[in-house]
């Protein structure tokens, strides 16, 4: 029954099918090679320089004779614990500040919503740089940035999802209930938000991996021998006559995994819609 | 209208004011030292007390800060310890080349996503709305910096049509000046196009399910004429909301894209900078793109009074 | 009576299922027609076909004649010709109705231009008229005007001038003045029937309000799922009701809850201590700059009232939107903190009180919230919804007792025990009200508090609910404090009445007393705007004897 009716869920809801697909292949990827990848990456081989697909080397070799297949691997381990880690960030500090900010009101409310106009300023592209500038590049930069930036988001959600309800007839019902502040936010407003940060979560979470390998394109990021996929195209753009399918499996594996978690985004939201549930019920 | 614009431009002013100290905070004070930061470990003794003396670390942090700020004004923003010119000048010369490249991409996605997402939403459900919004669906995955490569790959090396980089200067003349800039501009706009053509499209889809589009049907104005006359100004509203947060992908956009094509921009200036540890370039130019940002925040939140007049009071 | 518009046999399905059956009425110039039903009994779905207005997945059938001609067989081009020129529409919600970002002028003079051929100039000569028409120019209402900076009734106003810009020959209002206050809807009532019998246009009246129907219109038909159950003369039709779907709606819209005899309020208990008590309390909100130097004044929405509620009383709060009732129970319920004065439950002020004197207090007021679809967190099942106020009892019962207390108040309100297993949305709304109730009931309070309960219900279910107050108030000794707009649901069910007008209470007593013979201008204003059903009858009586004889 229960299987019967998940079937069900899927027939209605192809995309969000295709994506989490997509999105489950690539996390394989990336988990399988933090213990196997098919060649080591950090071993420059200048004899396999270059060699085009073959049953040795699927996708072939780049120009330091790397094995591009176990390349891709690890760069979709790079891309994903970097965005995962900054939807962290922005979840962990966005959610409580927004709740704060809804729950309290009046100048609490004013003053995290201008800071949060401020943080908006700073493209994570130039965090990333003024992090860069003291600290020196690495993956932990684009983690920061990328989370700064995610900060910002989640608060706008989470306040105005708690907004909405604040008002709400089954809050005030609560309030007179004798229940306090944190109670209310745990028992009502957080189950009712969920939905939102979730769907929130899987747009960041696509963003961030656009923006890690915009940042490590420019160097700001992941450095080597971490693999990652901005790097791969920094690495290949001056191959570009020579060798362009070097800069086109990362940019495609980019593109194929952005697509599957924004496919998975859509999907969760026409499925997690309490409006469109209302209908299926 | 006038307490409406009088608040905001206070709100302007005192975001800039945070916003330099943010940078400076984290760029002079947090680091310590930044004349270590700058020049390494390694550095002689000597040349680390001349730069402290350049940049005046005898005085207490906010008076350099005061200094600093005061600059924007003047016009003074120090030397590059790199390049030993004048800061002003350096960005004065590189933004020449950011800042149009920024706004014709803004105009290119703005011109190509409107249209397309009005014509989705009048054709919604049907086989066109369809495939716009799978276009759109893998435009917006796209990262423009892989597409700028791809575009260079296809229009210069393989086609000769542009150049595949460079930028011969505004006094070269208008047309080949335009030409350097158009593939890294279609590059940046056209995923953003993707995003925005989608929130043309739902937002319109939304405007077409408001009570007032009934009323104006009843009056006998076609579907066509209600979308246009009632239903697309309406549908900007969360468009421009979404205009003003794109500025600043844009702007982080173009830091990148000058790399794809050697432009000579703000954004190669920064890299540059930072790979020498230049803070004092670094702090500058940092500060004037996010005033970019702020400043077109502030433009998007005036033209809302203008699309809705609803908040013009208040 | 021949008619110049005409439904014959209409049949509406929608994605193939049926919404409308076999609909046909007739209506003659200068008459108005009133379709009366419940919702979703079809009645704006009759409006929509002709109109050809219907919604994606429509399918209608039938004939729908305009001067002979079947509007369903005409184009969409020659029927964007018809529509506002030949028929004209008013609808329910004035306040999302209008275009919020162009002028009421602009929106007024777009079916001139389009129908009349006018000029720009010569159309907003028009508007002008149309403005003054609908009685805008006296209240200095200009073209230039934007929707947001009009009231609901003048939004409607506009709507209405915008309905009749081109002299249609139809007029179709469906529940136009639903979403407005008795006052304002009892003057866009007379605007509409003014204007009808000066312009001679039919008009069909759409309205889930029997009196206001009543009141309006020439000849009624009743409607129940998408069928027309009855039809006639008004009078004579209500006079004479043979289906047992109109009797009983005749009967539920002048529904009486039984007078219990028990505990309730009698001059005995004026001796009891009362259990709230309030002493000039004041809440006021502060306004936003109006300009840079000014401050401007706040707004008081509870302006020194003070009020005594005794054990078993039914005290009835009546006013319309703004008034600041809400605001004042808002204040009772201790959730907003009042900016003066005082109020007292049993002695305690709830606002100060902590501890256990807190939960004292808080468990002998409970309340009853206005709408049935978000009084409950959609994901909690309906034994923890209505365990909720337990809370308050925390310690002092333990599960065994908190699920035998759910229970026994789900049973109280006509429940199950089942039902504590069941989701809120798998209830009707009158069932959803009922489980309200049984929230409100099980901390075994002394007062309920309730918000406009009734006003999202249909007349049959409303009539319902309205006995369940009666009987938990014989059974409990519970006593009342009943918040509404409609003073035949507090007349129904109060012992006492006050009238709130502008923040303050400008008149209290006795309800018969005060809704017979009104003593404050207020109050004879809101009397004598208020439909009554029986008043419209006789009325319409002597029109229809007067035509005959």
């Amino acid at each position: 029954m229960a299987s019967r009716g998940a079937l069900r869920v899927a027939a209605q809801h192809k995309t969000l099918v295709a994506g989490a697909a997509i999105v489950a292949v690539v996390l394989a990827a990336a988990l399988i090679s933090l213990v196997w990848t098919p060649y080591p990456i950090d071993v420059l081989s200048v004899a396999d320089r270059l060699k085009g697909p073959s049953p040795a080397h699927l996708l072939g070799t780049d120009q330091f004779g790397r094995d591009m297949v176990s390349m891709l691997m690890v760069g979709a381990r790079t891309s994903i614990a970097v965005a995962l880690l900054a939807v962290g960030i922005g979840i962990l500090v966005g959610v409580p500040l927004g709740l704060l900010a809804a729950a309290r009101g009046g100048w609490l409310d004013e003053t995290l919503m201008r800071a949060n106009d401020l943080v908006f300023a700073f493209p994570a592209l130039l965090s990333a740089v003024m992090i860069t500038a003291i600290m020196g590049p690495g993956a932990i930069n684009a983690i920061l940035a990328i989370g700064i930036f995610n900060i910002p988001v989640f608060a706008r959600v989470a306040r105005g999802g708690a907004l909405s309800l604040k008002s709400r007839e089954f809050v005030l019902a609560a309030r007179v209930a004798g229940k306090g502040e944190v109670r209310i936010i745990a028992e009502h407003v957080l189950p009712n938000i969920a939905n939102l940060l979730i769907v929130q979560g899987t747009i960041q979470f696509s963003l961030g991996i656009l923006a890690e390998a915009g940042l490590s394109y420019v160097g700001l990021g992941a450095q080597p021998p971490l693999a990652s996929w901005g790097r791969m195209l920094n690495e290949a753009q001056t191959m570009m006559a020579l060798a362009p399918s070097l800069a086109l499996y990362p940019g495609l594996a980019i593109v194929v995994t952005v697509l599957g978690l924004n496919l998975m985004g859509d999907g969760l939201r026409d499925l997690l819609d309490p409006r469109l549930k209302r209908r299926t019920v | 209208m006038l307490v409406h614009a009088a608040k905001r431009f206070a709100g302007l002013f005192a975001t800039l004011i945070v916003a330099t100290a943010v940078v400076f905070l984290v760029l002079e004070v947090v680091p310590g030292d930044p004349a270590q930061v700058m020049l390494g470990i390694n550095a002689q003794d000597d040349t680390l007390a001349a730069l402290r003396d350049q940049l005046g670390l005898d005085r207490p942090a906010w008076e350099r800060y005061a200094s600093w700020v005061a600059g924007f004004a003047t016009g003074d923003l120090g030397t590059s310890y790199t390049y030993s010119v004048p800061v002003a000048d350096l960005v004065a010369a590189r933004i020449t080349v950011s800042l149009p490249l920024a706004l014709l991409a803004l105009a290119l996605s703005t011109a190509i996503a409107i249209p397309v997402g009005v014509y989705a939403a009048s054709k919604r459900g049907g086989w066109q709305d369809g495939g716009i919004m799978a276009l759109t669906q893998v435009g917006i995955a796209v990262p423009n910096f892989w597409f700028a490569m791809l575009l260079v790959f296809v229009f210069a090396v393989t086609l000769r049509l542009v150049p595949s980089g460079g930028f011969p200067g505004w006094e070269a003349g208008l047309w080949p000046a335009l030409k350097a800039l158009l593939l890294p501009a279609i590059a940046l706009a056209l995923p953003q196009a993707a995003i925005l053509a989608r929130v043309m499209r739902s937002s319109l889809i939304d405007a077409l399910h408001e009570d007032y589009v009934r009323t104006a049907r009843a009056k006998g104005l076609t579907r066509r004429a209600v979308l246009w006359k009632h239903a697309v100004r309406n549908a900007l509203i969360p468009v421009l909301t979404i205009l003003g947060l794109q500025f600043s992908f844009l702007i982080a956009g173009t830091i990148i894209i000058e790399n794809v094509f050697y432009l000579p921009g703000l954004g190669r200036l920064i890299f540059q900078a930072i790979t020498q540890r230049d803070l004092i370039v670094v702090k500058s130019v940092i500060v004037l793109l996010v005033a970019c940002v702020i400043l077109v925040t502030f433009l998007v939140d005036l033209a809302y009074a203008l699309v809705d007049p609803r908040l013009r009071r208040r | 009576m021949s008619g110049f518009f005409a439904v014959e046999g209409l049949d509406v399905d929608i994605h193939g299922k049926p919404i409308l059956e076999g609909v046909s009425l007739e209506i003659g110039r200068g008459e108005i027609f009133g379709l009366v039903g419940e919702s979703g009994s079809g009645k704006s779905m009759t409006a929509l076909a002709a109109m050809q207005l219907l919604p994606h997945g429509a399918e209608a059938r039938g004939r729908i004649l305009l001067d002979g001609a079947d509007v369903l067989s005409v184009s969409e081009a020659a029927m964007c010709r018809l529509r506002g020129r030949r028929i004209g529409m008013v609808f329910q919600e004035p306040m999302t109705a209008l275009n919020p970002v162009k002028t009421i002028g602009q929106q007024i003079a777009e079916g001139l231009v389009l129908h009349m051929r006018m000029t720009r100039a010569q159309a907003m000569e028009r508007v002008r008229a149309l403005l003054d028409r609908v009685g805008l120019a006296r209240a200095r209402v200009t073209p230039e005007r934007f929707p947001h900076q009009l009231s609901g009734g003048q939004r409607q106003r506009v709507v209405i001038a915008m309905a009749i810009a081109c002299q249609p020959d139809l007029l179709i209002a469906d529940e136009p003045t639903t979403a407005l206050d008795v006052t304002i809807q009892a003057q866009i009532l007379a605007l509409i029937r003014e204007i009808v019998e000066a312009e001679k246009m039919g008009c069909l009246l759409i309205s889930h309000d029997l009196a206001v129907v009543a009141e309006m219109a020439d000849r009624v038909s009743i409607m129940k799922n998408g069928e027309i159950v009855e039809s006639g003369r008004t009078a004579a039709l209500f006079a004479n009701l043979s289906h047992p779907y109109s009797k009983a709606l005749m009967a539920a819209s002048n529904h009486v809850p039984k007078r219990a005899k028990g505990p309730a309020h009698s001059p005995a208990n004026h001796g009891l201590q009362p259990i709230l008590s309030v002493r000039e309390l004041v809440r006021a909100y502060p306004q936003p700059r109006a300009s840079l130097f000014a401050k401007s004044p706040p707004v008081v929405a509870v302006n020194r009232v003070s009020f005594d509620i005794r054990p078993g009383q039914s005290v009835g709060l009546v006013g319309e939107s703004g008034c600041g009732k809400s605001t004042l129970a808002r204040a009772l319920l201790g959730l907003e903190a009042p900016n003066g004065g005082a109020i007292s439950v049993l002695g305690q002020d709830p606002h100060s009180a902590r501890g256990a004197t807190r939960e004292v207090v808080h468990r002998a007021v409970q309340v009853v919230f206005q709408d049935p679809y978000g009084s409950f967190n959609p994901r909690h099942r309906i034994g923890r919804v209505v365990a909720e106020p337990l809370y308050l009892l925390r310690g002092e019962i333990d599960a065994r007792e908190a699920r035998e207390r759910v229970a026994a108040a789900l049973t109280e309100v006509g429940l199950t025990e089942a039902d504590m297993a069941k989701y809120p949305h798998e209830f009707s709304g009158g069932q959803r009200q009922r489980i309200a109730i049984a929230r409100a009931l099980v901390t075994r309070p002394k007062l309920i508090i309730a918000d406009e309960p009734v006003s999202a219900l249909d007349v049959s279910i409303r009539a319902q609910i309205l006995d369940l107050f009666a009987d938990l108030r014989a059974r409990h000794g519970l006593a009342y404090l009943f918040i509404s707009h409609d003073l035949s649901v507090v007349r129904a069910i109060t012992d006492d009445v006050m009238v709130m007008n502008g923040g303050r209470i400008v008149e209290r007593g006795r309800t018969a007393r005060v809704f017979d013979h009104p003593r404050h201008p207020y109050t004879r204003l809101l009397v004598a705007a208020a439909p009554r059903l029986e008043e419209a009858l006789a009325a319409r009586q002597r029109i229809e004897e007067a035509g005959t004889g």
